[in-house]
């Protein structure tokens, strides 16, 4: 799995975080960082999810 | 592409004796195109009823916020937001780019870890509006003595807004978010909050405190008018809407004891009440295709989010309160850049407010029978006036 952001399209709402804490977190000024490759299926789902809701689509998540 | 569907409705739609949402967003969400229809004001717009159209309209960048476009849905009478004009620094009325400065300015004040700080403040408040209502005897109005004083006092504290000016702008408020209210009235009440808070941002200059207008301040980003605006609609989203969600929520865990305490509950009341139905207004700068409807340049639009949320292609059985689903992909808060920015702070309240008041009021019930609620038809925001309890 591959998980691509945009910082610049972030509207830091927060949305990853709350779908994969493991995955995501928001720095110091709320814009989406990438913690970490999710490390099980149960992970790579949640990353999917906040690929699917972010509300400014920063977050691409690639399967390959 | 569809021809124009001519087929008007009655707007809103939402009506004394209805059930919520309303039952025509079903035969909308199947229609081809999308439903046309006519506001109060006379103005033509376009209903868009499904979950990934109302997606595709928050986020397409031909389909603008601000009302100085014109075609924007003025909706005198359906709750009409300010425009920059009116109100500097009212940024929900404001596209990308310009936008942008204003998001980014207060996102890292409503993160999930900074909201997460916030919950021994939030606990307290809620504490201390739980420990007034048992002093008072036992019986009471939930809305006025809770639901309403809990994100009132925290989006209070969180600007630095006196406490003891709760009735003025919470007043004031009412009125914007009326349907009924006049433009005059209107107003009136969005010049008073406008002066009161330049007063305010006038006294934080001279003594700033531990709250976010004086952050601000202190950034110097946004301009002092700007400043006003912002912290304007601020106070006024942060505690409207989050009094309704939480006035209903209470309603629905009481007929639903099981998830008292699952923090699932928080996001399927969100999905299934969407308070905020009528609060996203659009227009198309330029021809665009929704839905398989070509929508014109100059027209406008009206993404209904309780319609999205509803949409039974996305959430099974979607008009159960079933919080074991995954809601998590609704729209309650809207989607794209304008996104609730206090969506966080939200679920927090809404979660601490039922954990707190069920645990500590366990006997707590309706005090009328829930067909008597007085539900808000006259308001931007679905909820309820009134929610009489006993315990």
């Amino acid at each position: 799995m591959r998980i691509r952001v945009d910082t610049d399209r972030c509207v830091g709402a927060g949305q990853c975080v709350l779908s994969a804490p493991d995955v995501f977190d928001q720095d110091d000024l709320g814009i989406v960082m990438v913690l970490a490759e999710p490390a099980d299926e149960p992970a790579r789902e949640a990353a999917r999810q906040a690929g699917v809701i972010c509300p400014s689509q920063a977050i691409t998540v690639g399967e390959s | 592409m569809t021809t124009v569907d001519k087929c008007p409705v009655a707007f809103p739609l939402r009506q004394p004796g209805q059930s919520f949402p309303p039952p025509q967003y079903l035969q909308f969400r199947k229609q081809q195109g999308l439903v046309s229809t006519t506001l109060p004001s006379g103005e033509h717009v376009w209903l868009v009823t499904r979950h990934e159209d109302v997606r595709e309209v928050l986020t397409d960048p031909r389909i603008s916020s601000n009302p100085s476009h014109p075609g924007f849905p003025r909706a005198a009478k359906t709750g009409g937001v300010p425009s920059q004009d009116e109100v500097p620094g009212w940024f929900v009325a404001l596209d990308p780019p310009e936008h942008g400065r204003f998001r980014k300015t207060l996102i890292p004040e409503f993160t999930v870890r900074k909201v997460r700080e916030m919950r021994p403040a939030i606990q307290q408040i809620v504490d201390e509006r739980i420990d007034a209502m048992l002093a008072a005897g036992n019986t009471g109005d939930l809305i006025a003595d809770f639901a309403l004083s809990v994100p009132s006092l925290v989006i209070s504290t969180l600007l630095g807004v006196p406490h003891a000016d709760r009735d003025f702008f919470e007043t004031k408020t009412r009125v914007l978010v009326t349907l009924t209210s006049t433009d005059e009235q209107r107003q009136a009440a969005s010049k008073a909050l406008l002066r009161y808070l330049n007063r305010l941002i006038v006294i934080k200059q001279k003594r700033p405190g531990d709250d976010l207008i004086s952050r601000l301040l202190a950034d110097g980003t946004l301009g002092k008018q700007e400043l006003s605006g912002v912290s304007m609609l601020l106070l006024i989203a942060g505690h409207e809407t989050t009094a309704n969600n939480i006035g209903l929520g209470v309603v629905t865990l009481l007929s639903h004891p099981q998830w008292i305490g699952d923090e699932r509950a928080v996001e399927e009341l969100l999905r299934y009440y969407s308070v905020a139905d009528l609060v996203a207004f659009r227009v198309a700068v330029e021809d665009v295709e929704i839905g398989g409807q070509l929508i014109r340049a100059g027209e406008g639009i009206i993404p209904l989010v309780a319609a999205a949320n509803h949409d039974g292609t996305v959430f099974e059985r979607p008009d159960e309160f079933d919080p074991s689903r995954s809601a998590r992909s609704h729209v309650a808060f809207g989607y794209g850049v304008h996104q609730c920015l206090g969506q966080n702070l939200v679920r927090v309240e809404m979660d601490i407010a039922y954990r707190t008041l069920f645990e500590r009021i366990p006997t707590l019930e309706l005090a009328v029978p829930m067909t008597e609620l007085p539900i808000k038809y006259d308001g931007v925001l679905y909820g309820l006036h009134s929610l009489p309890v006993r315990w």
